[in-house]
Order: C-alpha cells, then structure tokens, then sequence
C-alpha cells in the first residue's frame, strides 16, 4: 500500500460491495485528466470504455483518441495509481487494458467535457460528417464551419489540418482576427 | 467465417495473417520515419508540423500492428523495430525510398495513403474482428492524412510550371513503387478464403480507380504501364533501406536492454 492509499483508507474505508467499488472507481477516474488538455478528465473525454470490479482485482478498458498517441502511457499510469489509491489496492492489482472496442470516436466527448475546451479555447469537435474520408473530400468538410471558441464567430478559416498535437487543427477567426484550436472529429 | 479473437486462428491463417501484420506494420513504421526528416526541414511551418503530425501517426500505428504480432507470439513492438535485419523487414520500396524534395514526399505521402484507405476499408469488413476494430479506429485518423495530401496535389498540379513539373515527376518516380503496395503473395488466397483481406490485385485495382480522379483534377498523368517494383515483401531491399535501419536502430542497438 502506497502512502496516499493509506492517508485515504484512514479517512474513508473502501467500499465493500462490487458496486460500491466500480463507482469508487469511476469517481477516481474523474480526477485523471489528460495531460495534453489538463481541464478534461478521461471520462469527460470519453475514453473510459468499462470498468470491471472482482474480489481483489479492478480492470480498466481504455479506447484511445488517436493510436498514436503519445500521451496514452502517461494517462494509463495515472489511471492506475488513482485507482489503487481509491480501493486501496496495489499498483499491480488494476489492470489497465487498451480496447478498440468500442473505438473512440469524438462523439464521446461529454457535454461538460465540450464546454470545458471551449473556456480552455480549444473549440470542441463538431459533427463527423466525413468519419472515414469519403472520395470527395478535399474541402475537409468535418474542419469548415468551425465556431471561435473566443468570440463564439463563425467567420472561421482553416489554417492547417495538424497542429500541436495529434488531435487538434488551427484555425484564424475573422471576426475577432485570432488564430484557435480546434479538436478534429473523428 | 469469423475469428472473434487472433487465439481462434489456426495453421495457414495464422501464418497468413502474421505475414500481412508485418507487411503492414513496416510500411507504417519506415513511412513514419522517412516523413520524421522532415521535423525542423519543411518547407513551411505547418508542413513541417503536417508531415511530423503524420510520423506520429504512422508509428503509432505501426506499433498497434506489432502488438497485435506480438499476441500472436512474435517478439515485443520494440526488438521488432529495433532488432531485426534488412532482410526481415517486409515492407514495399515506396517507404524508403529516400525522402527527395518535398514535391516527392507529398506525392508519396498521397499514394501511400490513398492505399492505405483502400486496404483499411476492406480489413474493417473483414472476418478477423481485432484488425476490423483496429482498422475502423485508423481509418478515422487516416482520412486528415488523405485531406492533406489531396488538398496539395490538386493545387501544385496546377500552380506554376515548376510545381506542375516537380508533382509529375514525383508521380514518374513514385508510381511504380506505389504499385509495389500490391505485391502478390502466397498469402494472398488464405487471407482472401477466409475473409480477412481481399487478394493484393483485388486491392490494387480499388486503389488505382481511387487515386485516378485527384491525379487527374491535378492535370497530372499516370505513367502508362509502369512495371511494379516487387520484392519488397519478401525481404529483397535496395541499399536505401539498410541506410535508413542504420540510423533509426542505432540508439537502442547500443544497449538493447535499456529501460526508456
């Protein structure tokens, strides 16, 4: 037992129930965040794909945003420290397992995680009109139409398709002349 | 037919499948690298970012695939990498081919991944439901590649002369390596039976009716009868590959035990 398990079971006990646990579980998940948009928990962002609770032994379905994702290893880890934290278990007790099934698609996003990228200015995904990239797509259809997560204006141009990280295009506001972020659908 | 799990393929399948993770995956990965060259070198600053982003991409892909090779048995993603020859790498010459001016990197980048398109739409239809899940999950990711590369080709195709010169000899050079995508293998008729992945020439026609339409919107002209470059899937490499092995595995050659 680490010592922040230990400050918290001298606070509060675990839970003893298999439910009880599994939603001591979820609220541990809500303080994960993703360190490449720290105001987003990985339940705000949709990534949680189950939780499953037995006797002494919690495993943890995770569907990434992007395979490639370079921030994946670090959010894994913390997940599993915060779950043993809470359930006082041991580091290796929480399985953290990488699913495709569900797959992640920015429709999993929840309503509280869209307006937390916006008042972070990063403007939440839109609709997936194109989810695969049909043959007519040149005009990026999924990236126009784009609302400033600054002055809320829709005078919004495309300036590139990839930007800082993985998920994210940049774009110009013509109505408040500033450049933003935007989280690609996919 | 269905395989719910890779443990439930058995014999001929699982060879089969093995052979068509490793051609996959190492396209992915020296793909990844080569765009990689350009970090710090683009053109213009959001090339630069486009073609790293895009690195990022392929090897993140690139090591999905591996782990799924490594479930079936094979080594970790890292000694696959890292470890092997040359000779055991399995992917085609279009990914090595040395990274050329910008022109070609775009050119390939937009074969490569109007390939890619194809195939990942045919394995998500397929029986073999871990690569179908897989390969769902990356065709959403791959459809920003293919907006960037087809957004450039039609408006270099027909910008300047130079850049119309440069984009029509990128695609002379790179089209019949790009055919070398759809090598035909003694895997080819197992995976097809089964459902898992159309026949390579199967793939190879889709592909070249998807290409055709941007290429020629881009007044750009396919070569006629270009003799693919094969032999790339069996482990026959021109030297441009074993540069490439020498700089990426050096680091973790140096101690391949280290903990990163």
């Amino acid at each position: 037992m680490n010592m922040t398990a230990r400050l918290l079971a001298s606070i509060e006990p675990p839970p003893s129930t298999d439910a009880g646990r599994a939603a001591a579980v979820w609220r541990a998940l809500e303080n994960v965040t993703d360190p490449e948009i720290p105001v987003l928990s990985v339940v705000d962002l949709g990534i949680i794909g189950g939780v499953n609770v037995t006797e002494a032994r919690v495993t943890v379905e995770v569907t990434p945003t992007f395979v490639g994702c370079p921030a994946l290893d670090v959010i894994r880890e913390n997940i599993r420290t915060a779950v043993a934290a809470a359930l006082v278990l041991r580091n290796d007790e929480v399985t953290v397992k990488t699913v495709f099934d569900p797959p992640w698609t920015s429709d999993r996003i929840s309503e509280t995680g869209r307006r937390k990228l916006t008042a972070f200015g990063l403007a939440p995904p839109g609709e997936r009109h194109d989810p695969y990239g049909a043959a007519t797509c040149a005009t990026n259809s999924d990236l126009a139409l784009v609302l400033c997560p600054h002055c809320g204006g829709s005078q919004t141009d495309l300036e590139s398709i990839f930007g800082p990280t993985l998920c994210r295009s940049i774009h110009y506001c013509r109505d408040c002349l500033q450049s933003f972020e935007h989280f690609k659908p996919v | 037919m269905a395989f719910d799990t890779l443990e439930s393929l058995k014999g001929i399948n699982r060879e089969a499948v093995i052979d068509l993770l490793y051609r996959m995956a190492d396209d992915e990965l020296i793909i990844g690298h080569r765009n990689s060259e350009w970090t710090g070198h683009g053109p213009i600053l959001e090339e630069d970012i486009a073609f790293s982003s895009m690195a990022q991409d392929e090897m993140g892909h690139a090591r999905a695939y591996y782990e799924l090779l490594h479930q079936l048995g094979e080594a970790e993603p890292d000694a696959l990498a890292f470890s092997r020859k040359p000779r055991q790498f399995r992917c085609c010459s279009l990914v090595y081919l040395p990274k050329g001016d910008w022109a070609f990197s775009l050119m390939r980048q937009f074969l490569y991944d109007s390939a890619e398109s194809v195939r990942l739409a045919a394995l998500s239809d397929g029986s073999l439901t871990p690569l179908a899940q897989l390969a769902l999950k990356l065709r959403g990711e791959e459809k920003y590649h293919l907006m960037h590369g087809r957004g450039l080709v039609l408006r270099l195709g027909s910008a300047t002369d130079e850049s119309r010169r440069r984009m029509q000899g990128a695609l002379d050079l790179a089209y019949p390596h790009a055919l070398g995508l759809f090598e035909p293998m003694e895997a080819d008729e197992p995976l097809a039976q089964a459902g898992i992945c159309p026949r390579e020439g199967e793939l190879r026609a889709q592909w070249e009716s998807a290409a055709a339409p941007t290429l020629s919107a881009a007044g750009l002209a396919v070569p006629d009868n270009a003799p693919p470059v094969h032999g790339g899937r069996v482990g026959r490499h021109s030297s441009a590959l074993t540069e490439l092995l020498a700089g990426m595995q050096l680091v973790y050659n140096i101690d391949p035990s280290a903990n990163w």
